[in-house]
Order: structure tokens, then sequence, then C-alpha cells
């Protein structure tokens, strides 16, 4: 870890629906809600703000519907904030993510970003092979040679444990944990240098999970990719990060080094959380 | 003449004083025309219009129909071809309402005499001059629409020139067979920008587009759309650096460039079909106009 920073978020906020004047006094833990009752509208996320490292894990912990998956969306141009700032650091130069245009947006997003989704459908083209799927991002990334996209996508397949000769399969014809794999090899195309991980591992059994949590470790450490990684369970923050972030009903309640809140909680909350788990 | 050519020829001048010159009202034409300017002025967008009614279905040529009609002048040479041929059905008809419609016009079959060509599936093997325009009949002018099935999402993706998922269906046939398998429609990018569908033309003529004299127009009545690659415009069909564009080649089991039965032409598009008779494979240039051509040559100037 260094002290680059690789991403700076301030006062990220994400409303569903037309929102009041009194949506952000009238949610939060403290309304143990995130609906608004005056207008019905819901406050997924409210005055988010963190730093990320070069080569650092960031873990975002909370229940469903704390808002976890909706900040990392939101950073990775899958939904627009309400509003808030986010200056992504990139080979000397900085950029304003929620105020690129649409092109510099799918640039970063197809070049200098990856994302790893808790369900492959939505990460993998499932109408192409896995290694049609990884071509297309290198395709995206401008590579027009088919003999080093080929030999690109079997390096990173090779990388992620996929075994090489079922590279012209469809998607579909994997386990999940193959999915998953593939996924990670996809969203690793381009060597990214933020990576994205939504509920990498919820739903694989649990020798699969290690496999993937494994196949992270060694990447975070082979190439000083800085992450996110968003999840429920307490395991993989305690395995994948370094700091960690727990959120309940769109704010951010407790922020630490992850040994720090997983052995010693302030909250009430995440010591139910911890205590629960443990 | 006989008479019953005469009577339909005096029901076609009736017929035709009803109706305007070229069908369309004028509106309807300058509308045409302002997509045209727009077309060639962003040359590969496709540029929406509003698709008149024609008193034929559409998937029979409207688009190209109403390009043509909102082109053609009293001054102008006419040309109309299906699948290379003046005499299939498609041309026969379509040469006839538009001769109907617009009195005063000229109509050959020699790509030389025309100025404005319709087509359909074909560029003639002629090259085509400065003074030419071509206009061809699409039936779908997206060629993202193999890979995207929204409409919005194609317009973001075109503005964006987002072509990947295109190359990745290149990369998918060269995978499993070991070479680009598409055969008419091949995804062409103008101008260094939009990735077009040539309408529904071979390979073949591809190359023809690139750099082409003559102005080509593309319309598509039932999508709406009129587009254009403009003359000396850079047209590069979508392709690897190692795994380059290449055209149908024609050759027999032996290795052997096949030859046109009829005029013994080598280097022409040739169609395959079976002899009914003898039921041997029979191979002709697909542009019959070009073959007349060539007899001609091979005859010594005599037909």
């Amino acid at each position: 870890m260094s002290n680059e920073k690789v991403l700076e978020v301030r006062n990220l906020s994400k409303v569903y629906g037309k929102g009041c004047l009194k949506c952000f006094e009238s949610t939060g833990p403290e309304h143990n809600t995130n609906i608004c009752p005056h207008c019905g509208s819901v406050v997924a996320a409210h005055n988010i703000s963190f730093d990320l490292y070069k080569g650092e894990v960031l873990g975002i912990m909370g229940e469903s519907g704390s808002g976890k998956s909706t900040s990392v969306k939101n950073l990775f141009f899958d939904e627009n904030p309400t509003s808030g700032q986010a200056i992504f650091f990139d080979e000397g130069k900085q950029y304003d993510l929620f105020n690129l245009n649409a092109q510099q947006k799918r640039h970063l997003r197809n070049h200098r970003f990856g994302m790893v989704y808790q369900n492959p459908v939505l990460g993998l083209n499932f109408n192409v092979s896995a290694g049609g799927n990884i071509a297309e991002r290198l395709l995206m990334s401008s590579l027009s040679n088919y003999s080093e996209i080929r030999e690109r996508a079997i390096e990173l397949l090779r990388r992620t444990e996929v075994l090489t000769e079922r590279m012209d399969e469809m998607p579909k014809n994997f386990s999940g944990g193959m999915q998953q794999r593939v996924q990670i090899a996809k969203a690793l195309a381009t060597n990214p240098p933020l990576l994205f991980l939504d509920e990498v591992t919820t739903g694989l059994d649990l020798s699969v999970q290690a496999a993937i949590l494994d196949l992270i470790m060694e990447i975070q450490r082979e190439s000083d990719t800085a992450m996110i990684a968003v999840t429920h369970d307490l395991g993989v923050i305690r395995l994948l990060a370094g700091r960690t972030i727990v959120m309940k009903y769109g704010r951010i309640i407790e922020t630490g080094l992850t040994d720090q809140i997983l052995e010693d909680p302030q909250d009430a909350y995440t010591q139910r959380l911890v205590a629960s788990a443990l | 003449m006989s008479s019953e050519v005469n009577t339909t020829a005096t029901q076609f001048r009736q017929a035709s004083a009803e109706y305007n010159f070229g069908f369309l009202d004028e509106y309807a034409k300058k509308e045409v025309r302002r997509s045209v300017l727009k077309a060639i002025a962003i040359p590969g967008y496709q540029v929406p219009y509003s698709s008149r009614e024609m008193p034929m279905g559409r998937g029979f040529g409207t688009g190209g129909l109403q390009l043509t009609l909102s082109l053609i002048g009293k001054q102008d040479t006419l040309k109309v071809i299906d699948q290379g041929s003046d005499d299939s059905v498609n041309a026969v008809n379509l040469r006839s309402f538009i001769e109907m419609t617009c009195p005063g016009i000229d109509t050959t079959t020699k790509v030389s005499e025309a100025n404005l060509i319709q087509s359909r599936h074909r560029i003639p093997e002629q090259s085509l001059r400065e003074d030419q325009v071509i206009v061809l009949q699409v039936p779908y002018p997206d060629a993202l629409v193999v890979v995207e099935p929204s409409e919005d999402k194609r317009k973001i993706m075109h503005g964006e020139a987002d072509y990947s998922r295109l190359l990745v269906k290149l990369y998918e046939d060269i995978v499993k067979f070991n070479e680009i398998t598409i055969s008419h429609r091949y995804p062409t990018r103008i101008n260094g920008h939009y990735v077009l569908d040539p309408s529904p033309i071979p390979r073949w003529d591809v190359p023809k587009m690139n750099d082409s004299k003559a102005l080509i127009l593309f319309g598509a009545g039932r999508e709406k759309k009129i587009y254009a690659v403009p003359p000396y415009t850079l047209a590069e069909p979508l392709e690897f650096d190692d795994v380059p564009f290449r055209v149908e080649n024609f050759n027999d089991e032996n290795g052997q460039r096949r030859v046109c039965h009829r005029c013994g032409c080598d280097h022409s598009f040739l169609d395959e079909f079976v002899d009914a008779r003898s039921g041997e494979k029979l191979y002709q240039c697909s542009d019959s106009d070009y073959c007349d051509e060539q007899l001609k040559l091979k005859n010594g100037g005599e037909r």
C-alpha cells in the first residue's frame, strides 16, 4: 500500500423518487428507515465520503438495502448520483467522475475500471463464449489483432484458473464459480487500477468462495490494484479488506481499520453485526 | 407495337396525369432530399425520415423507391437492378412504376447510360462515375441490430463509435469456423466513425464503396432511415489486423477461378444455378448488363 490516492468520494447521495426537503433529515439509522415518510422517496445513500489508496482493499459492509451496492454502482456509472463528488486519480490526471461526458465515462469504464457483479448475468454476455467475453473488453480498449486478443484471453483465463480448453464454450455451460472466474478475468482484461467487487462470493459454496478470495488477494498483491469490496459477509471483509466502512439505511455509521472494527466495534449496530456473525 | 401495349401506354399516361410527378407530393420529396443532404454531411449516419406509404408493401424496396422518386427529374436516365438483373420481377415492377409516375424520364439497362441507378443486392461491376448516383434498397439499416435489440442503446453505441460487440461477433466466427462467415450485409466503417449495414450487397461489392466516385445512397422504407456514402469517402469493412477482410473467391475444387458460362468472364460476381435439363451446376455473371457487355467484347462488338 502506498500514499497514492486513487479515489476520493465526497458527500455522495442517491435518492430514488422525486425527493423533498425533509428526505435527509427524516431518514437514516436514527429513524430506522431509508424511506422518507413525507414523500415516499428512498434515500439509498447519503453523505458517503471516503478515500481509496493504491493497492488497498476497502470493504463496504452492511445488511441488504443499506446502500452498499448503490454507492458502487454510482461510481461505476451504472447509475447517476443525486449529488456528490468523486475524483479518480489516474496516471497523473484527475477525473471528476460525475461531471464527465458519456464518452469519457465509457472510456474509464472500459479501460480503467473493472466490475465484478454478484450475478454473472450482469457482468458477462451469455450470448458469446467465455473467450469472446474477454475479447469484448479487449476490443473496447481498441486492440485489433485477433491472435493477440486470443493470447491475452488465454493468459487471463489461466490466471483465474479457468480451463483454457473450455474458453470457447458458452458461459451458461459453466458452474457458478467458473462463471465468476470468467467475470473476474473479464474485469482484469485491461489491467484496471480500480476494481469494484459487488458481493463476489455470495451464493457460491464455501470451497469455491475460498478459491475466489485467494484469487482476488493474489491479484491485489501482484498488480497493486485498488479495490472496493461490497459484501455482507464478515469473513470476506476480514480476509480481504484493510479498511472497512459499515453502512446502515444509506449512511456510513462506522469506518476504520478492519481489525479495529471487528475486534472493537463502536456503534451498537456494528457490535450486533459482529456478535451475530462470530 | 401490338394494341395491347398501346392500351397499357394510354392507361399509363392517364394514370400519370393524376399523380404528382414522382408520385410523392412535393413536401415529401423535399423532406427526403433534406434527409439525403444530412446523410451526406454525416457519412454513414442513419438519418430518420417519415417514410411514406407507397402503393406496394414495405420490404419491396419502398425506401430506395422514395429516394429515386425524390431525386429524379425529367432530364434523368434511370436504371433499375434487382440482384444484378434488369429483368427480374422487383426491377421490372419498380421501373414501370417510376416510368408511370415520372413521365418524360428515360430508362436504360446500360450502366454507362444511366445517371441514377436504383439497385437491390448489387453494385454494378462496371465502376461508376462522378455524375452517377446509386440508390440501394435496404431491409435492415442498422449493423448493430444483430448484437443489440434496443434502438435507444444502438443510437448511443453509434454515437460513441462503440462497435466492440460487432467485432466480438467476428471473433466468435473465427473461433468457430476459422474465418469470418458474414456473406452479405458486411458491417463497414465509413469515414472512420459510423459503421453501417451496406444493404444486402455481397462482400464482393463492399470494396466498391471505398473511395467511390459515385454517391451511394441507402434507403430503408420499413425502418424509415436514409444514409449515405459520399463520393471519395473511406469505407473500411470491419476486420482484425491479422485476419483481413476478403471477398468471395469463386474457385472450384481444384482452385481454378470459375468463369461465366455465358460470356466467359473470370472477374465478376457469379451466380450458381442448376440447369433444369442437364442437372448440371452452372455459373453466370450476376450483373446481366455486364455479362452482355463482356459477351459483346468476346464476339468482337457483335451481340
